[in-house]
């Protein structure tokens, strides 16, 4: 966006000022942003000594943990998003009804929004773990008698259950906040209107909030569905070695094999299927301009 | 906890006049209170068991079934864990990575979130078209092409090079959120001030830039627990010289239980705190980012 490109208006002096201020943030996205993009795929499709080949990406293809990490990442995805998006839609509804206490329930189901991806993984552990906190209620409340085995590398289904649940615990709360900004620019009216004619809850929420949260919840899906392709830490605390995702992949690649190269074609998989969904997203849930805010 | 208003109270219409109460109404409002209570049981009881979990004694760390009423309040885990090889010194690298990181951001975004939000000029779409897109990439797999540029650099391992990759990762953030504050300022304040003879710069500096102050510092914040949380980054970017994330991930394995507790409760703490000091501004850092 360079200032040549701007054609001069006549009427007044051009102004310059905003350009300037633009300046420092584009240079730097290029350099950290672009630059790093475009080297992911120059990487991915390098050899180590940096000959052009496709081997970088059949070395990372052949490798026995390849579709397995793409089946537990796709896998996680395709299961945390709609149990999230249903949370976060049932916090954000409680949030706009304005019960007694608002700003304090925003704050409660906001905590976790600060939360680390490592520490999140690590509380769900110490609930999880065989002598862990689950266990422990379950027993004492006579549910069960022994503990059960929550983190077995065995159960596949149950390593991915703890992580969903770990992971809606973690990162439902910034798709609240979207929704709650989202819910109240809803006008009362609309709401009042429907209750009025006698919907029930559930058809308010399919019939008028659902629609109308449509730019908010296309924002609140790509943000997350990206964040959850990239999810790392609370998978590696909760299942250990019983199942690998796509980023353990990468790093596993960059830092112990020192392949930076198939650690970068792992990076560019990514990048590609981050793009697909926003696409994806898209194209599922078209914003009417008039809709954009 | 008696919060001032947040937004979600002030910016809504008042509500309107109140109905007569059924019983039917009654055992609504019951329900919405108890499904608040319940989704808040979410959230918080975890937060309770890691902080049980982390200041349990010595003697009673493995005793199961556990207690959830705390047998005893110490803090020898949470000591151990301080006093482990390389801790305090990861602790103060994290803090650092992410005062720069703070800087850095606001330094590079303010300005352009202030053109944003002042400005009308050629080009401010494709601008806006291009931080936004950001979004849309998992900015933090860029860590590894990074890495070997970083190599080339010199700055492989250490701070400054996390802090720079923290920092692209919360740019786009910074510059809607800084975008955002400075719209909710009237520029007419900032005219005044020129009509009474400040230079632009001074109006900038004397007028807006103390009102802006408050929703400047919790974008700030914001962005230094962005640094604070990453894993991935640091872990590629680091080797001899991790941040506190990558210093307690890399030795995850090895850990014992009581260790890797008191890791999460020493991550956790500065987490709460921020979450609560910006809390009346949560609504308006993030909600106005949609937009």
């Amino acid at each position: 966006m360079t200032a040549s490109t701007v054609e001069y208006t006549g009427k007044r002096k051009r102004n310059w000022a905003p350009y300037i201020l633009l300046v420092p943030s584009l240079l730097f996205l290029l350099l950290f942003f672009a630059t790093p993009m475009f080297n992911s795929f120059v990487l991915a499709f390098q050899t180590p000594d940096g000959v052009w080949s496709l081997e970088s990406i059949q070395t990372m293809v052949d490798d026995v943990s390849f579709w397995p990490a793409i089946k537990a990442t796709l896998t996680l995805v395709i299961i945390v998003i709609p149990f999230q998006l249903a949370l976060a839609l049932a916090m954000a509804l409680v949030i706009n009804k304005r019960l007694k206490g608002t700003s304090l329930w925003l704050y409660l189901y906001a905590l976790p929004l600060a939360i680390s991806e490592l520490a999140a993984g690590i509380v769900w552990v110490s609930i999880f773990t065989q002598k862990g906190w689950l266990n422990s209620i379950l027993e004492t409340l006579g549910i069960i008698e022994r503990g059960i085995i929550w983190q077995s590398a065995e159960s596949y289904w149950t390593l991915i259950g703890i992580i969903v649940v770990a992971e809606m615990w973690r990162a439902t709360s910034i798709m609240m906040i979207i929704l709650v900004a989202g819910l109240q620019s809803i006008p009362d009216e609309y709401l009042e209107a429907a209750e009025v004619y006698g919907a029930s809850l559930w058809q308010r929420v399919r019939r008028v909030i659902l629609p109308m949260l449509r730019p908010s919840l296309q924002v609140a899906l790509i943000l997350r569905i990206i964040l959850a392709i990239q999810i790392f830490a609370t998978a590696v605390a909760l299942a250990g070695t019983g199942l690998t995702v796509m980023s353990q992949q990468t790093l596993e690649w960059a830092n112990d094999i020192d392949n930076d190269n198939v650690a970068a074609a792992w990076a560019a998989l990514m990048l590609l299927m981050s793009i697909i969904a926003t696409i994806g997203v898209l194209w599922l849930l078209p914003v009417k301009d008039e809709q954009q805010v | 906890m008696t919060a001032p208003a947040v937004s979600v109270e002030s910016t809504q219409a008042p509500p309107p006049p109140r109905r007569k109460q059924t019983p039917r109404k009654i055992l609504n409002t019951f329900l919405w209170y108890v499904s608040a209570v319940i989704l808040a049981l979410f959230i918080v009881v975890p937060i309770y068991l890691i902080f049980v979990s982390a200041t349990t004694p010595d003697a009673n760390v493995y005793d199961y079934p556990k207690s959830v009423i705390p047998v005893g309040i110490d803090t020898d885990n949470i000591e151990a864990f301080i006093t482990a090889a390389g801790v305090i010194d990861a602790f103060w690298r994290s803090v650092v990575a992410g005062v720069i990181t703070v800087v850095l951001a606001l330094g590079i975004g303010a300005p352009a979130g202030y053109a944003l939000a002042r400005y009308v000029f050629r080009g401010r779409d494709g601008y806006r078209l291009i931080v936004l897109s950001t979004r849309a990439f998992p900015i933090v797999i860029l860590s590894i092409p990074l890495a070997v540029m970083y190599r080339n650099w010199g700055i492989f391992d250490t701070v400054w090079g996390v802090a720079l990759m923290h920092t692209a990762l919360a740019l786009p953030f910074t510059v809607l959120i800084t975008s955002s504050v400075f719209v909710s300022i009237p520029r007419e304040l900032e005219e005044a001030a020129q009509t009474l003879g400040c230079s632009p710069a001074r109006a900038f500096l004397r007028v807006s830039l103390p009102l802006a102050l408050p929703g400047l510092t919790a974008a700030a914040i914001f962005t230094w627990v962005l640094s604070w949380n990453d894993v991935f980054a640091a872990v590629v970017l680091t080797l001899r010289n991790p941040t506190l994330p990558a210093r307690i991930m890399t030795s995850l394995t090895q850990a014992s239980l009581p260790w890797q507790y008191a890791a999460a409760f020493v991550m956790l703490v500065p987490s709460l705190i921020v979450i609560f000091v910006i809390r009346k501004y949560l609504l308006g850092l993030w909600g106005r980012v949609v937009k």
